[in-house]
C-alpha cells in the first residue's frame, strides 16, 4: 500500500454547493462551512480496482449492451490521459462511465423522458487506465434531453465519467460534454463550473483519435488533485 | 490548450439521478458488474462484525432516494486495505446507493475499524454524492461507544464542539447483530459536519 499526496481541493475549479440555477441544490447544499482538515493517512488512501480484470466488452458500449443488432447512433472513440496536477500520468486507475442513448434516453427506470430506449444499448461501461493514464471507450454519441429543472430545460450531450483516483482526496466525479454545443450557454450544471475552467469539461474533437470508416474520435483528459508517489512515509515523519 | 490548463483540477459535476445503472448495476439488477457493494468485509475477515445503516436527509427532513454513498475504512488492525477486493476478503472500501431501500436507507456489512493512530478514533471515511451536488460531500462517521478514543482524536478536535455529535454512530440494540446507525443530514440545526480534505 502506498499514500499519496494531494493537493488542496482548487474552489476555483469546483462548482459551489449552493448554485441557486439549479434548483436540486437548494435542499441538498450544506449550509455550514465545510471543515478545513489536514489531509491524513485516512484521505491519502484509497481503494483500487481489483474485481476479476476487465475485458474489452467492458469499456465498449456499442457492445456491451447488444441483444439483437447494434445499437443506433453515431459511434464514437472517447479516449484521454487521466493526469495529476503536475502532469504526470495516473495509471491502473478506474474510470467507469454513463450516458444517454443516442435518442436522449436513460436506461434507467426514473428516467420518464420520452425518447425511445435502444434495446441494443446499455450506456454504462468501465476500464483502467494505462500506464501512461491513458483510457479509451468506444460508444454513441448521447442525446440532449428534457428536464425539468426550468421552462424548457434541455441538457447538453454529456456523458458521466467516474474515477476513484490514487487516494479517497483526488475521487472525482464529472461530466464530459462536446465542443460546439449550443445547450451548454443554457446549462446551470455547466454553468455552475467557475468561468475559468469550464473548457477543462469540454472534450476536444481529434481527426488522429479518429478511425476511418468506424467513429469519429474525441479527445478528454481528466486532472486530477494532487501529485503521484509521495510515498506514505512522509506521512509518518510529519 | 495551455500548460498551465493541463495541470489544473477537471471540475467536479453532479453525479446525477441516473448512476445506478453505470456505478451500481448489480445491486439495482440491471445488467453488468461494480467495482464493489455493501459488502466492505465477508465472513472470513476477523474483528467485530458490524451493520452500518442510515439513511440521507435533504433539507426538508426528507430521505434522499437518489444518493451514492461510498466508505472507505481500516481494517480491525488500523490498517487500509491495498486493493478494493484483495484476497483477504477485506475491501475496506463499500458503495451503495440509497435507491433499493423502501426507507432510503443504506446499509454496509463490515467489522469496526481499528485506530490508525494514536491520536484517531477508529472512523468510517464517508463520501455522499447525488443529484443536487455539484461537489461531492467528505465526512466521517465515529462511533459513540469509543468515548475516550473520540476525546483523543486529532480530527474530532477540530469540529465545533457543539457539531461533534453528528458524526457519532449510536449503536442500536438490534438482536443478533451489532448495529451502528448513522444518519446524514444535508441541512438544519443537526447538520453532519463536512469536512474540506
Amino acid at each position: 500500500m502506498s499514500a499519496r499526496s494531494a493537493a488542496d481541493r482548487d474552489w476555483d475549479s469546483h462548482p459551489p454547493l449552493l448554485w441557486p440555477d439549479y434548483k436540486s441544490t437548494a435542499l441538498r447544499a450544506p449550509q455550514q462551512p465545510l471543515v478545513k482538515i489536514a489531509r491524513g493517512l485516512s484521505e491519502l488512501t484509497g481503494p483500487a480496482y481489483g474485481g476479476p480484470p476487465l475485458t474489452e466488452l467492458d469499456r465498449d458500449l456499442t457492445r456491451n449492451g447488444r441483444r439483437n443488432g447494434e445499437p443506433l447512433g453515431e459511434r464514437i472513440i472517447v479516449t484521454g490521459r487521466v493526469l495529476d496536477e503536475t502532469g504526470a500520468p495516473v495509471p491502473n486507475t478506474l474510470v467507469e462511465i454513463w450516458q444517454a442513448n443516442a435518442a436522449g434516453r436513460y436506461v434507467h427506470v426514473a428516467d420518464q423522458h420520452d425518447a425511445p430506449l435502444d434495446p441494443n444499448f446499455v450506456g454504462a461501461g468501465r476500464c483502467l487506465t494505462d500506464a501512461d493514464g491513458v483510457y479509451r471507450f468506444l460508444t454513441v454519441k448521447p442525446g440532449a434531453y428534457s428536464w425539468r429543472n426550468h421552462p424548457n430545460a434541455w441538457r447538453p450531450n454529456h456523458i458521466h465519467f467516474s474515477l476513484l483516483g490514487p487516494a479517497i482526496a483526488s475521487r472525482l466525479v464529472t461530466q464530459m460534454y462536446f465542443p460546439g454545443d449550443p445547450l451548454l450557454a443554457f446549462d446551470p450544471i455547466f454553468l455552475g463550473v467557475p468561468v475559468a475552467a469550464r473548457e477543462r469539461l469540454i472534450a476536444r474533437f481529434s481527426l488522429e483519435a479518429t478511425q476511418p470508416e468506424y467513429a469519429l474520435g474525441f479527445l478528454f483528459d481528466i486532472v486530477l488533485r494532487g501529485a503521484q508517489g509521495t510515498l506514505m512515509e512522509t506521512l509518518f515523519e510529519s | 490548450m495551455s500548460p498551465s490548463q493541463e495541470s489544473s483540477q477537471t471540475p467536479s459535476q453532479t453525479i446525477g439521478p441516473f448512476f445506478a445503472y453505470g456505478l451500481t448495476a448489480r445491486q439495482y439488477a440491471y445488467p453488468g458488474a461494480q467495482v464493489t457493494d455493501a459488502i466492505v468485509a465477508d465472513e472470513t475477515v476477523p474483528g467485530p462484525r458490524i451493520r452500518i445503516e442510515g439513511r440521507v436527509l435533504d433539507g426538508a427532513g426528507i430521505a434522499v432516494p437518489d444518493a451514492l454513498v461510498e466508505i472507505w475504512q481500516a481494517g480491525p488492525d488500523g490498517r487500509y486495505a491495498a486493493d478494493a477486493r484483495g484476497n483477504s476478503g477485506f475491501s475496506g472500501f463499500g458503495r451503495q446507493g440509497t435507491g433499493t431501500d423502501p426507507e432510503c436507507r443504506f446499509s454496509f456489512v463490515t467489522v469496526k475499524p481499528g485506530s490508525v493512530g494514536a491520536e484517531h478514533a477508529p472512523h468510517v471515511n464517508v463520501i455522499v454524492f447525488m443529484r443536487g451536488l455539484l461537489s461531492h460531500l467528505y465526512t466521517r462517521l465515529y462511533f459513540d461507544d469509543e468515548a475516550s478514543a473520540n476525546a483523543r482524536d486529532l480530527v474530532l478536535a477540530l469540529v465545533p464542539a457543539d457539531r461533534r455529535h453528528t458524526l457519532l454512530a449510536r449503536r442500536e440494540p438490534v438482536a443478533g447483530e451489532t448495529v451502528y446507525r448513522f444518519d446524514i443530514r444535508l441541512q438544519g440545526p443537526e447538520e453532519t459536519v463536512f469536512f474540506d480534505v
